[in-house]
């Protein structure tokens, strides 16, 4: 029994003389080799997705891009408006960069939450995005900060926003051809109150059950702007358009509390599966809601 | 046979380990940790789950901590990797082993490398960490024989001397 299992464990890995690998070294180069044959090529970076699959022999690719250490990709560009990070800076990368940590706090909690510590050495942003797992930590900070792509390929350079890139489970708008090359960032969020959270078994190494980004500012006692984004409980990260619509202009009590609960519970669509399940997923996304809002209420109040 | 078939789809790669260059002919995709192991000799990084969670396989690319059985062997072409066999030559390693002997900070032993590595890369960066930071810089590493107190201990002692992780 032990012998055929461990038979078979050795038949499900992958065998690397079953797979190409190669390593252009220049972002040009990746990008005509993708144009080449769209969609025939995988581009891997850290691998911390990519060889996991690999590894369960789940890859559906046999033919790998290395996109690893492209200078065009690491570069973390602070502009009069935004920041730009390149879609290959690592989550440790991010973590290291004083004006993120100042300007999007939201986004280095996430990049701490990932993994470990030889994960977010070697885990991308980009990398994180087009992997396009609903659970992704750094995701919902992504949407409520508003970000925006640079999509690259042959055919030049467009920027997207990076709200709607997800248009379905695991689904993209990114063309075959096409690699994420910087993800931009707006300055306009310093004066907000950020909140984010991440409740799984635990902060390394374990998929969140439920994971939440949130941004306010308040006008007094009065909510004046308000983005909350969520994750792990839908088919992909979403912003809480409903919860954002009945808070946008309310001063925060008991009530607006309640009924902001209640309508993120409903616009959320939440399943069970190994980690949690959809029960659990609508109380706790609500509980985080709540959470949120009374931060938002003390600082209104200060 | 240098002439089959297999061997020409092989890639020569070159890079530094612990400080010796070395050229190994291998499939492109072939795990870092599989080429350290199998035709380096280096067993020092060990296979625990083969999918980045627990941290056995831990070596150092470029300074940087990495999970060797997630880096395919061609993303290594000119850089620098440290197992801990080369790790063991320096001095911060002598510190941290009589750190673990004295606390009781290994015990099987699987996961040693892997934690002492971790620890080298943390206080490289932080020579004075908190209980807590001594927590974050280990999460991707797991012990099934500690418990993990003695090797907080462990790193604590290391760095701060004869203070204790809880002082």
């Amino acid at each position: 029994m032990a012998r055929e299992r461990h038979r078979r464990e050795i038949w499900m890995r992958s065998d690397p003389k079953d797979f190409e690998l190669v390593s252009p070294g220049t972002l040009p180069a990746v990008v005509a080799l993708l144009a080449r044959s769209p969609g025939e090529w995988l581009p891997i970076a850290g691998g911390t997705d990519v060889m996991v699959q690999y590894a369960a022999g789940k890859l559906a690719s046999r033919k790998l891009v290395s996109i690893w250490n492209l200078a065009e990709l690491r570069s973390i560009e602070v502009l009069a408006n935004e920041i730009r990070v390149g879609a290959g800076c690592t989550y440790s990368n991010i973590r290291e960069a004083e004006v993120i940590g100042r300007e999007f706090p939201m986004l280095v909690s996430a990049a701490r939450w990932t993994g470990g510590i030889a994960n977010q050495n070697r885990g991308t942003l980009g990398g994180n995005i087009v992997n396009a797992s609903p659970a992704a930590d750094s995701l919902p900070a992504l949407l409520a900060y508003d970000a925006e792509l640079i999509l690259v390929s042959v055919r030049g350079e467009r920027r997207i926003p990076y709200e709607g890139f997800h248009t379905g489970y695991k689904k993209t708008r990114l063309a075959p051809d096409e690699l994420i090359q910087a993800v931009c960032l707006p300055r306009r969020f310093s004066g907000y109150v950020s909140y984010a959270r991440k409740v799984g078994s635990r902060n390394a190494q374990a998929i969140s059950k439920v994971c939440i980004a949130a941004l306010g500012r308040m006008a007094g006692p009065t909510i004046e702007d308000v983005r909350i984004a969520v994750g792990s409980v839908a088919p992909t990260p979403m912003r809480l358009s409903e919860t954002e619509f009945l808070l946008k202009g309310k001063v925060i009590d008991e009530a607006l509390v309640a009924s902001a609960r209640k309508t993120a519970a409903a616009e959320i669509q939440p399943i069970d599966d190994i980690r949690s399940t959809a029960r659990y997923r609508a109380a706790v996304a609500g509980n985080l809601v709540a959470e949120f809002l009374n931060l938002l209420r003390a600082d209104g109040k200060a | 046979m240098s002439g089959s078939l297999e061997d020409r789809t092989k890639s020569e790669i070159s890079f530094t380990v612990n400080g010796v260059q070395r050229t190994v002919r291998a499939f492109p995709m072939e795990r870092l940790l599989d080429v350290l192991r199998l035709q380096l000799g280096l067993t020092g990084a060990k296979e625990g789950c083969g999918e980045g969670e627990c941290g056995s396989c831990s070596v150092l690319m470029n300074g940087a901590l990495v999970n060797s059985c997630l880096v395919p062997v061609l993303q290594v072409q000119a850089a620098s990797i440290v197992t801990i066999e080369g790790f063991d030559a320096t001095a911060g390693s002598q510190a941290l082993q009589e750190a673990f002997l004295k606390c009781g900070g290994a015990q099987c032993g699987i996961c040693t490398p892997g934690m002492i590595l971790a620890a080298a890369h943390l206080l490289d960066r932080n020579p004075k960490p908190t209980l807590e930071e001594i927590k974050e810089g280990l999460s991707g590493n797991l012990c099934r024989c500690t418990g993990y107190l003695q090797i907080f201990e462990a790193i604590a002692k290391a760095a701060h001397g004869e203070r204790t992780a809880s002082s």
